[in-house]
C-alpha cells in the first residue's frame, strides 16, 4: 500500500480541496487578496478564489479551491481502531446467557444541560438508529435510559440502583469544552463512590469527542461519530465478559 | 384561507376538536384549582417587584418563600403579602413591595392570613397595584400596533424566522440586527440549555451562556429597543422571540408583555415530556403564561416538531395532529385569538424513505386545512441533518418549497450546519438565500397546488386525520394526564406525580385570591353574561 497520499480532485495527486471561510473585511480586491494569502497560508498553492460574497456591511464569504502541498504519511496515522469482534444480536444474548447468566444491566443518560437525547436514544432507544434496533432489543440486556439533563449525582445513584454493569453518557451540544468538564466530573464522581471492582465500565459518546482521551477522561470508552448500537453491544460483551475471562485465566495460569 | 384542499370531511374535522375539548376538560379543571410558586410569582411581578439579593436570587422568589413557609400557597400570596403591607405601616406600591421582600427574606416579617375587613383591603390594594401591570402589558400591546401600522408587517408569507444564540446579549444585539438586515422577520434569541430547569428567572443583562442566552426581563429590554431601531431603519416591524417554558414559564409570559416580546414559545406538553417538569405543574403555569400572552398580543409558538425527533415523523404523524389539536384547545379556552396559534410542524421524515416528500406536503397541508386562520410554524429538518451540510442545504431548500407550496404563517430558517455547530455568519447567509430564491421563485405555488383527487396526498392526510381521532379517543378514555404518563407523545413516559417542580404546587384552599387571574378572566366573564 502508498503510505504517502494527496487529495484527490480528478487526478491521481492533484491535490485538489476545497475550502469555505469568512473574513472580516467587505468585499474588494484587498480581501480576495487576504482570501488568497491565508489558502496559501493552508498550503493551498495555486488557489482559485471561485465566490465571494459581502454579507451585511464588514464581512466576506469565500469558496476556494486549490492544490494543497501537503502529503499525508498513512504510517503516521493513529486512530483507535475496533479491537473486538463485532457481534449480531443473537450472539451477544447468547454469550451474556451462557457467560453471565443473569442479565446485563446498563444505564444512560445525557448529563449536565445538554438536552439532546438523539445520541442516547439512538444507542439505547427500541427504535435504534439507520435500521439498527437500540440495545433495549436486546433480551438479555436490561437497560434504563435516564434521559437529558441528569445531574452526576443522580446518575451514581441509578447506577448503583440498577447495580449497572456499564454506563452509557452522550454528549452532543457542547460549548466551551463543556462535554468534558462533564466527562471528568462524572468519572471522578465514580471513582469516589465505588471501589474499583465494583465499578461499572463508564462509556461516553458523541460526535465532539476525541476517541483517543479515554486515559485523560477516567472513561473505558469513547465513542465517536457513527457509532451503531451493535457496536456498543459487542463492546460491552468484550470488555465486561471475554476480558474479563481472559484475566481470570491468566491469573489462574 | 379554508380551500379543503384535501378534500376533509368537516364532520371528521368537527369531530376531532371535539374530542381535543373532553381530553383537554379536566386538565384545564385542574388547572384552574391550582397554582403554582411561578404563577405567584408573576403576580408579585406584575405588581411591581424587582430586582434580587446578592446572590442573585429574585426578591420575587424570596417573598414567595417566605410567604410559603408562613401560612402555604393556598390562599395565594396576594392577599398574605399586602396584608403585611398594611399591618407594616408600609404602602402597596412597587418600591414598598420590594422592601417587604427585602425584610421578609430576613426574617422579620410574619405574614398571616387577614380575616373580615382586612381581606377586602388586601384584595383591593394588590388589584389595584396588579392591574398597573397589566395595564403597562395593555400600553406594550397598543405600542406594537402603532409600530406596525407605521413600519408595517412583512411583505411575504411566510414569515421569515431566525435564531441567534451566542450567549452574550451584546453580541447577540449586532447579530440580531444583521439577521434582521439580511431579511429576518422574526428574530429569536435562544435560551440558555438548562434555564428551562432553574426555579428562578435570573436578573440583569447576561454575557455568559451555554447555547444560549438568559432570558431575563434586561435582556429583553435591550433586545427590543434594538429592533425597535431595525425597524425604523428596515421600514417594517421585526419581532422578537423568546421561551416561556420550563419551571418559570408564568413569570417569563408576564416579562415578556412588560417589554414588549411578540412571539414566546408557549407548547402545553413540550416541559413534561423533553424536559421531565411534572405535568400538573405544567398545565398550570401554561394557563396563566397564556393568559397573560393573550392579553399581551403575543403570539405563541408550540412544540410539535420536537414529537417527531424523538418518534418517527410518519409512524408519529397524527400525535402531532392531536396536540395541535390540544394546544388549540387549550389556548383557546385561555383566552388567545387565532391569529395568535403559531402551531407547530416539522420537516422531519427520514430523506431516505420513498415519497418523503410528498408525506411532507401531506402533512403540512393537513395542518394548514384543519388550523385555517392560524400563523402556523413550520420547523426544518434536524433529526436527519447528518453533517454533510451540501446534502443539508438541498434539504432545506426542498423544506422551504413546502413552506411554500402549502401556505406556512412562520417559517423557521433550516441551517445547513445542523448538528454540526451553531450557526456561523456565513450559514446563515447561505440559509437565508436559500429561503429567498424559494420564495422568490415559488413564493405564491399555493395558489396553484391542488393535490389530486383521491391520490397520494389526499389519501395520506385523511389517514393521519383518521389516526388522530383514534387517538383521541383513546385519550379521552384514559385521560389526558394517563396518556402522557404512558408515553403517548414522542414516547416519553411522564407520570403526573413525577417530574421536576411538583413540590411547587398547590391546590386551591377557600378563599384563594389571585388578583391577576380575576383581571385577565374579567373580559371573558362579561362576554358570558
Amino acid at each position: 500500500m502508498k503510505t504517502v497520499i494527496r487529495p484527490y480532485g480528478d487526478t491521481t495527486g492533484d491535490g485538489m480541496t476545497q475550502v469555505s471561510f469568512t473574513l472580516p473585511l467587505p468585499h474588494d480586491k484587498k480581501a480576495e487578496g487576504a482570501a488568497l494569502q491565508l489558502a496559501a497560508k493552508m498550503g493551498l498553492e495555486p488557489a482559485m478564489l471561485v465566490h465571494a460574497k459581502q454579507m451585511g456591511d464588514g464581512f466576506t464569504f469565500f469558496v476556494i479551491y486549490g492544490s494543497v502541498r501537503h502529503l499525508v504519511e498513512l504510517d503516521k496515522v493513529v486512530v483507535v481502531e475496533r479491537d473486538f469482534p463485532l457481534l449480531t444480536a443473537k450472539e451477544v444474548n447468547t454469550v451474556v446467557k451462557q457467560k453471565m447468566r443473569r442479565k446485563l444491566s446498563v444505564v444512560g443518560a445525557c448529563i449536565g444541560t445538554d438536552a439532546h437525547t438523539v445520541g442516547i436514544d439512538a444507542i439505547l432507544n427500541l427504535k435504534g438508529i439507520a435500521g439498527e434496533k437500540g440495545l433495549e432489543y436486546y433480551r438479555e440486556l436490561k437497560v434504563v435510559n435516564l434521559g437529558a439533563q441528569i445531574t452526576v449525582p443522580e446518575l451514581v445513584a441509578a447506577a448503583k440502583a440498577e447495580k449497572a454493569d456499564a454506563v452509557l453518557v452522550s454528549q452532543v451540544v457542547t460549548q466551551r469544552d463543556a462535554h468534558l468538564h462533564n466527562t471528568r466530573e462524572m468519572s471522578a464522581a465514580f471513582r469516589e463512590a465505588l471501589p474499583a471492582d465494583k465499578r461499572p465500565l463508564l462509556i461516553v459518546g458523541g460526535p465532539r469527542f476525541d476517541e483517543l482521551m479515554t486515559g485523560e477522561l477516567g472513561v473505558d470508552r469513547i465513542f465517536g461519530r457513527g457509532t451503531t448500537p451493535r457496536e456498543v453491544a459487542s463492546y460491552l460483551v468484550h470488555a465486561l465478559i471475554t476480558e474479563k475471562a481472559e484475566r481470570k485465566k491468566a491469573v489462574a495460569a | 384561507m379554508s380551500s379543503n384542499k384535501l378534500g376533509l370531511d368537516p364532520a371528521l374535522v368537527h369531530r376531532a376538536r371535539a374530542l381535543a375539548a373532553k381530553a383537554g376538560r379536566p386538565v384545564v379543571d385542574m388547572a384552574r384549582s391550582h397554582t403554582t410558586v411561578s404563577v405567584e410569582r408573576a403576580v408579585l411581578r406584575l405588581a411591581g417587584v424587582t430586582g434580587a439579593d446578592p446572590d442573585g436570587i429574585p426578591w420575587v422568589n424570596r417573598l414567595v418563600d417566605a410567604v410559603r413557609n408562613d401560612v402555604g400557597l393556598g390562599h395565594g400570596v396576594a392577599l398574605p403579602v399586602f396584608h403585611a403591607l398594611a399591618e407594616h405601616g408600609l404602602d402597596p406600591t412597587a418600591a414598598e413591595l420590594t422592601l417587604l421582600a427585602q425584610k421578609a427574606a430576613a426574617g422579620s416579617v410574619r405574614f398571616d392570613l387577614p380575616t373580615g375587613k382586612a381581606v377586602t383591603a388586601a384584595k383591593k390594594a394588590s388589584r389595584r397595584q396588579v392591574a398597573a401591570g397589566i395595564k403597562q402589558i395593555d400600553r406594550n400591546r397598543a405600542d406594537r400596533d402603532r409600530m406596525i401600522k407605521r413600519y408595517g408587517d412583512p411583505k411575504q408569507r411566510p414569515w421569515i424566522y431566525l435564531i441567534v444564540a451566542t450567549g452574550d446579549i451584546y453580541e447577540d444585539i449586532p447579530q440580531a440586527q444583521a439577521a434582521a438586515r439580511a431579511g429576518a422577520d422574526v428574530i429569536a434569541v435562544i435560551r440558555s440549555t438548562g434555564q428551562s430547569l432553574l426555579d428562578y428567572v435570573p436578573e440583569g443583562a447576561t454575557r455568559e451562556g451555554f447555547a444560549g442566552t438568559y432570558a431575563t426581563q434586561e435582556n429583553f429590554r435591550l433586545m427590543r429597543a434594538a429592533l425597535d431601531e431595525s425597524s425604523k431603519e428596515l421600514g417594517r416591524y421585526v419581532r422578537l422571540t423568546n421561551y416561556a417554558s420550563g419551571l418559570c414559564m408564568p413569570e417569563i409570559a408576564t416579562l415578556a408583555g412588560l417589554q414588549r416580546l411578540d412571539m414566546m414559545l408557549n407548547d402545553s406538553m413540550y416541559g413534561i415530556l423533553f424536559r421531565d417538569i411534572n405535568p400538573i405543574r405544567t398545565f398550570v403555569d401554561q394557563r396563566f403564561s397564556r393568559q397573560i400572552h393573550a392579553r399581551a398580543g403575543i403570539i405563541i409558538n408550540t412544540g410539535e416538531d420536537n414529537y417527531l425527533t424523538t418518534a418517527d415523523a410518519v409512524e408519529a404523524a397524527h400525535t402531532v395532529t392531536v396536540s395541535q389539536l390540544l394546544n388549540e384547545y387549550f389556548a383557546h379556552e385561555a383566552g388567545l385569538a387565532d391569529w395568535q396559534l403559531g402551531l407547530g410542524h416539522a420537516f422531519e421524515i427520514n430523506p431516505e424513505l420513498p415519497e418523503s416528500f410528498r408525506l411532507e406536503l401531506a402533512h403540512a397541508l393537513l395542518a394548514r386545512e384543519l388550523f385555517p386562520e392560524a400563523p402556523l410554524k413550520w420547523m426544518p429538518p434536524t433529526k436527519h441533518m447528518t453533517g454533510d451540510v451540501f446534502r443539508g442545504n438541498l434539504l432545506d431548500g426542498f423544506f422551504n418549497l413546502v413552506g411554500a407550496l402549502t401556505g406556512q404563517g412562520i417559517l423557521l430558517v433550516g441551517m445547513m450546519t445542523e448538528a454540526v455547530v451553531t450557526p456561523w455568519l456565513s450559514d446563515r447567509d447561505i440559509a437565508l438565500q436559500n429561503v429567498r430564491y424559494v420564495l422568490g421563485a415559488a413564493g405564491n405555488l399555493h395558489e396553484d397546488f391542488v393535490p389530486a383527487p383521491d391520490g397520494f396526498i389526499q389519501r395520506r392526510a385523511h389517514q393521519v386525520l383518521d389516526e388522530a381521532i383514534d387517538l383521541l379517543e383513546k385519550i379521552e378514555d384514559d385521560t389526558l394526564l394517563n396518556a402522557i404518563a404512558d408515553g403517548t407523545f414522542g414516547i416519553m413516559k411522564r407520570p403526573a406525580h413525577r417530574g421536576k417542580g411538583l413540590d411547587g404546587v398547590a391546590k386551591h384552599d377557600d378563599g384563594y385570591y389571585n388578583p391577576a387571574t380575576e383581571i385577565l378572566e374579567a373580559p371573558a366573564k362579561e362576554e358570558q353574561q
